[in-house]
């Protein structure tokens, strides 16, 4: 008993104030008048949003229009020339770098390629974010939570022995969030989690990600180019252009806008085709919420997941509340 | 102050329950996961009334050890329901660690592996050796599909861009080597041979030697680094695609480089050493600047400057040859880049000597002594 009160003690005279757990308000991140530059070459100039928390913000733009940058000035990788980006309530601009720490471990990020060590296992990988904030975890345990993540996203138990230059390039995404997921983080990063997936995988990788924000109740940040993963699992789209956001809102919203950017995007044929692929999976979704519903006997968590949708929403969670009432 | 987990036992009907307490979150669960694991007796039911906000950690905690008690898990909240379920899907017991082999099994293994890999190497080494020649023969016969420009490139940064710090080198090993041997030659009143050992040293031997190690140190780990890198890229690829061949636009250029600017390097580190023997001489020898360079002239028998004129292009061809081949033996991850190149430079610096001790011997058989 001694010695963990020495842990204890070592622990709490590190510890830093858990501002994270006491923040109340409804947006995580805010962020105002941001401007970020280059040299000469603006990125950003008076860029201004909001993150919902509890949603799947998507954040789409044309190559070049800063949408990595803007995520590298929320996490406090890029800093930026003007205004203020503000997580959980803090100024990560102009925080202490304790107090960055006191933020860090409540957010999980994805890099595009993954970023993953390569000299460490996958299972070593997810480790490193616990012995870095949490180093008076014991060592099984943390090799528990580790193996319990790898399996969570989604990559087969046997992979997390596996070194990232074994791993395909999907599964070494999936192992990217396996590490985003290691600190069971409020918010998460995904800079183009579909980028180079064949669609099948794509596919999956949304689903897993909606599946996951639902149940851990993340908020979720999500880069993409994949107009899929828009209509698939988005609550809300933010589209940067000009330099700045220049709207927010559901896609049904954001088709009435007038910019020729978004017209473009949103009306361009591979939109078209994604729009009607979303339909007809939502349709199908709500048969088989229908059926799970008479059946009673789908997968609590696996339930359905059919967004923009109340008809296949709702018969979802009558599944689900179905299930719970038969076990309690 | 953080908030930690605990636990309460409580007793009621014959069944043990343990109650959980407080915030159940990977940042507060590591005391009371160690106390779980210590617990001995048997528990019937965990009841969650108290716990105040739960992740998966703590899901997960709950779940092994309702798991290894056997326990029932009570009053859990709509969360820890959802997420005491998603974790308990997430259950595996594959083994985390890469698999090992026993250090009685790896160590022979390892050692087996180095010998065949040497014997591998030895032969890619000759192979990519002809594989130069052949490239070499090829371009003497269709001289228009040399590289110009890409060798004058190499050649600016073999040879130009290192002047400067071969040439700082060889002016201290000149120092060292003029001050250290009258030193000891004047035990002998022979100071006056300084200059012969600082003149036939250089020239025959240590301009040349070093010369040689600084390059592989600069230029033939830049070789097999850029060239590593390149195929990681897939940029040695690309090439191939487009017809260009590698061996042409990439190896012919930093080799013909390393060749050529060796033996005038060499020659010019050795003359930088013998100014520096000079200047030292004046200062402590009280042998004048310009007499020590004239005796140089009658001290050294001019076959000691073709001694070390023919080593030097052998040993840019052995660097130039060790970066490139190195370098294009990179495949998998930027670890083996880092790796490659070290390989490059211990594989060039060692057979710079080896074939320097032979060099010494055949040219003292030979009458060049």
């Amino acid at each position: 008993m001694s010695d963990e009160n020495a842990i204890k003690h070592e622990v709490e005279k590190e510890a830093l104030p858990e501002l994270v757990n006491e923040y109340e308000g409804d947006c995580p991140i805010v962020i105002e008048g941001l401007r970020n530059s280059f040299g000469s070459q603006v990125v950003h100039e008076d860029l201004s949003l909001k993150v919902r928390r509890g949603e799947i913000l998507g954040v789409v733009g044309g190559s070049g229009t800063g949408k990595s940058v803007l995520m590298r000035s929320i996490i406090g990788l890029q800093i930026p020339d003007e205004g203020t980006v503000e997580v959980f309530g803090q100024d990560i601009t102009k925080a202490a770098p304790d107090e960055q720490i006191g933020v860090r471990s409540h957010w999980g990020v994805l890099f595009q390629g993954g970023a993953l060590f390569s000299t460490l296992t996958v299972e070593e990988n997810v480790e490193v974010p616990l012995k870095q904030f949490y180093p008076e975890l014991s060592p099984e345990m943390r090799q528990e939570i580790a193996r319990y993540k790898v399996v969570l996203s989604g990559l087969p138990a046997d992979a997390a022995s596996k070194y990232p230059s074994e791993l395909s390039g999907g599964m070494r995404k999936r192992a990217g969030l396996a590490r985003a997921l290691s600190l069971d983080p409020a918010l998460l990063f995904l800079d183009e989690p579909t980028a180079g997936l064949d669609p099948v995988g794509a596919a999956n990788f949304d689903q897993l990600t909606r599946e996951l924000t639902d149940t851990l109740g993340l908020t979720v940040f999500l880069i993409t180019h994949d107009l899929d993963t828009l209509y698939a699992i988005c609550d809300r789209v933010a589209v940067l252009a000009d330099k700045r956001v220049i709207a927010v809102g559901t896609i049904p919203e954001l088709l009435e806008s007038e910019h020729p950017w978004i017209q473009e995007y949103f009306n361009g044929p591979r939109s078209r085709a994604a729009a009607a692929s979303h339909k007809r999976g939502i349709e199908k979704d709500a048969r088989r919420a229908e059926s799970d519903a008479s059946g009673n006997a789908s997968d609590t968590v696996q339930g359905n997941r059919g967004r923009d949708n109340d008809l296949a929403q709702n018969a979802g969670r009558e599944a689900m509340d179905k299930d719970d009432g038969g076990k309690a | 102050m953080r908030e930690w987990a605990e636990y309460t036992v409580k007793e009621g009907g014959g069944r043990e329950t343990i109650a959980l307490q407080g915030p159940l979150l990977v940042s507060s669960v590591a005391m009371l996961d160690r106390q779980l694991r210590d617990y001995a007796d048997s528990v019937q039911q965990i009841d969650l009334t108290d716990v105040e906000t739960i992740d998966t950690v703590g899901a997960w905690l709950v779940v092994r050890f309702a798991r290894e008690k056997d326990a029932q898990i009570i009053n859990a909240s709509e969360q820890a329901e959802r997420l005491i379920a998603a974790v308990k899907e997430c259950d595996s017991d594959e083994p985390i660690t890469a698999p090992r082999d026993k250090t009685l099994i790896r160590v022979p293994e390892t050692v087996g592996d180095k010998v065949v890999d040497m014997g591998h190497g030895a032969v890619g080494v000759i192979g990519f050796l002809g594989a130069v020649m052949i490239t070499i023969g090829n371009t003497i016969r269709h001289p228009s599909r040399l590289r110009l420009k890409a060798l004058v490139r190499q050649i600016e940064l073999v040879g130009v861009s290192s002047l400067g710090i071969i040439g700082l080198m060889s002016f201290l090993i000149g120092v060292v080597i003029a001050q250290q041997g009258a030193a000891q030659l004047r035990q002998f009143g022979a100071e006056i041979y300084t200059i012969n050992l600082t003149g036939r040293l250089t020239l025959r031997e240590l301009g040349v030697l070093m010369t040689a190690i600084m390059v592989a140190g600069r230029s033939g780990s830049a070789f097999a680094a850029q060239l590593g890198t390149m195929k990681l890229t897939e940029e040695v690829d690309a090439m191939r695609t487009i017809g260009v061949s590698p061996m042409e636009a990439l190896i012919l250029p930093r080799i013909l480089a390393a060749v050529f600017m060796m033996p005038l390097l060499g020659f010019y580190s050795s003359i930088i050493a013998i100014i520096g023997g000079a200047v030292i001489a004046d200062i402590t020898l009280d042998i004048p600047f310009l007499t020590f360079l004239s005796r140089i002239q009658d001290v050294v028998p001019i076959h000691d400057l073709w001694v070390g004129l023919a080593k030097a292009p052998v040993f840019g061809l052995i660097v130039a040859l060790a970066g490139c081949y190195q370098g294009l033996q990179v495949k998998g991850n930027a670890e083996e880049v880092g790796a490659r190149t070290t390989q490059a430079v211990v594989m060039a610096i060692f057979m710079v000597i080896v074939l320097d001790a032979f060099f010494a011997v055949f040219f003292s058989e030979v009458g060049w002594g």
